[in-house]
């Protein structure tokens, strides 16, 4: 298993976030996190990225116990996250080069010029874009930038919080199509977080069901598509993916 | 019969530094009693026209029109006054989050009995009543305790409820709902159409549903408008939207991925210059 994550508990100011949750992805695997706004999803994923105050369990990378909120330099660099909103999420007064830029001197790596170029290339973004600023990008090549920004440091494992909620249907298809590539080509492990069963069920091929801080059910996209679920909650958000229905009404 | 509402060429347009931006540019439909869906991506023009359509246009935008008129009423001449008798009783407005769109300094009860007693000649008791029983109406528990609670203290789709008996407490002929459940989680989503479609058909109201899901519009409308660069590119019957014939229409069918269907990679919509044309 690449990453294990057992028993972990999540608590914001008394609130607990995350009840005991343990969940288990392995190597190249592609994990989904589905649920509804407040059920610790994202919480776990950052979590994982160190962005929340655990309060209890244990989270294991590659073999490697994680202590807190400290992690390795080697961890930064094999687990980079991507976020919902690009809009959001690039600096809005640096040129997509000096983004891509930064990553590259944390970590002390050289050979920018060839790396960026590689980067943008990689996700369907050509030189050209180089040295434009977010203010000049849609959405969608908002987000490949910030995809770029996560491949740039050659990652083992990529973290995708909501990845494609903020952009048209279009557009969406467009980046899950890259994200797959990419996925594929490097033998990446991703663990996404996503409220749209749909989204989910085509990345990956396992996902948790969460609800109030708690794992509800843990089952493969097949099964879930397939109606093998074992919790009526899982169940209900499946019909209510499917859309409105006037037979649903009570009168 | 007459059509409640009647839009004729309608456009929408910006002046910019750079030029004018058309934002919609030739819109024509009728409405009677009915559902109609605007579905688009963003930047398709949909919600520009739901805002003219309300004379909510903001400056500098220019609102030009052969006809836009709402029972009997041209919308076009229109002045402030009429404007003010309008929204709110004849016509309202449901926006996407409620989190933005209620005035978070005011209770939800002061809120709903502020657009009856402007509207309305009613006595604070009744306003009261009345709000009460709308707050009911849109299936809150316990409306009592949330007409005296204030927009944060309610959930998303509790203050999305509330919105809803607001503007619907003085019985409006027409709806205008722009992204009414895209802020909600989806079993949120549901109980909340659910509530807005009985309402509607009750109270034999026209409603425009303004949104960026074709699946979700098209379960809920009777009939599907799709715009594309401030255009209709095609009109659907709901019924018939597995027969939609506009490769733009099709695409967004396409594109999104689906329970229980592998399709790798997704297909992509390929954009075509002459349908903005």
């Amino acid at each position: 298993m690449t990453i294990r994550i057992e028993n972990l508990s999540v608590t914001f100011d008394g609130f607990q976030a995350l009840k005991s949750v343990s969940v288990a992805v392995g190597k190249g695997e592609s994990f989904g996190l589905v649920g509804e706004s407040g059920s610790g999803k994202s919480t776990l994923l950052r979590a994982v990225a160190g962005l929340a105050p655990v309060s209890a369990g244990a989270i294991e990378v590659n073999g490697e116990a994680l202590l807190g909120n400290r992690r390795s330099r080697a961890f930064r660099r094999a687990v980079q996250m991507v976020f919902q909103d690009p809009y959001a999420s690039l600096h809005p007064r640096q040129t997509v080069d000096r983004q891509l830029l930064e990553p590259l001197a944390i970590h002390g790596i050289g050979d920018g010029e060839r790396r960026i170029l590689k980067a943008l290339d990689e996700v369907g973004l050509g030189s050209s874009f180089r040295f434009r600023y977010p203010h000049q990008l849609s959405g969608g090549q908002r987000q490949r930038v910030a995809i770029a920004r996560a491949l740039i440091v050659e990652p083992e494992i990529l973290l995708l919080d909501e990845p494609t909620s903020a952009l048209d249907a279009s557009v969406q298809a467009e980046v899950l199509n890259l994200l797959e590539d990419v996925r594929s080509r490097h033998g990446l492990t991703y663990i996404m977080v996503s409220h749209d069963l749909g989204v989910v069920t085509h990345m990956c091929s396992r996902l948790a069901v969460m609800k109030s801080g708690e794992v509800v059910e843990t089952l493969a996209a097949t099964d879930l598509a397939g109606g093998r679920m074992v919790s009526d909650y899982t169940r209900r958000l499946m019909v209510a993916s499917k859309g409105f229905s006037r037979e649903m009404e009570p009168g | 019969m007459k059509p409640l509402l009647t839009v004729s060429n309608l456009s929408v347009t910006y002046p910019t530094r750079t030029g004018v931006v058309e934002a919609v540019r030739g819109l024509s439909f009728e409405l009677g009693r009915e559902r109609l869906g605007i579905v688009g991506e963003s930047g398709s023009g949909k919600s520009q026209t739901g805002r003219a359509i309300m004379g909510l246009t903001p400056p500098p935008g220019i609102v030009r029109a052969d006809a836009l008129s709402f029972s009997g009423v041209d919308l076009l001449k229109a002045g402030s006054s009429t404007w003010r008798e309008m929204r709110g009783s004849r016509m309202a407005m449901i926006l996407q989050d409620p989190k933005f769109s209620l005035n978070p300094v005011m209770t939800i009860g002061r809120q709903i009995t502020e657009t009856l007693r402007h509207h309305e000649n009613v006595s604070k008791r009744e306003a009261r009543r009345r709000a009460v029983e709308m707050l009911e109406a849109v299936q809150i528990e316990d409306p009592e305790r949330v007409f005296a609670l204030y927009p944060h203290e309610v959930s998303g789709g509790m203050g999305q409820r509330a919105m809803i008996a607001m503007m619907l407490v003085c019985g409006p002929e027409l709806l205008i709902a722009d992204e009414p459940t895209s802020a909600l989680d989806v079993t949120v989503q549901l109980e909340v159409l659910g509530i807005l479609d009985r309402l509607v058909r009750d109270k034999g109201m026209g409603l425009v549903f303004i949104s960026h899901d074709l699946r979700l519009v098209s379960s809920f409308c009777d009939r599907v408008l799709v715009m594309y660069a401030g255009r209709i590119v095609e009109e659907l019957a709901t019924a018939d939207l597995a027969g939609a014939k506009h490769p733009y229409t099709r695409g967004l069918l396409d594109c999104t991925p689906k329970i229980g269907e592998s399709r790798h990679p997704l297909p992509v919509l390929e954009r075509q210059k002459e349908w903005a044309a």
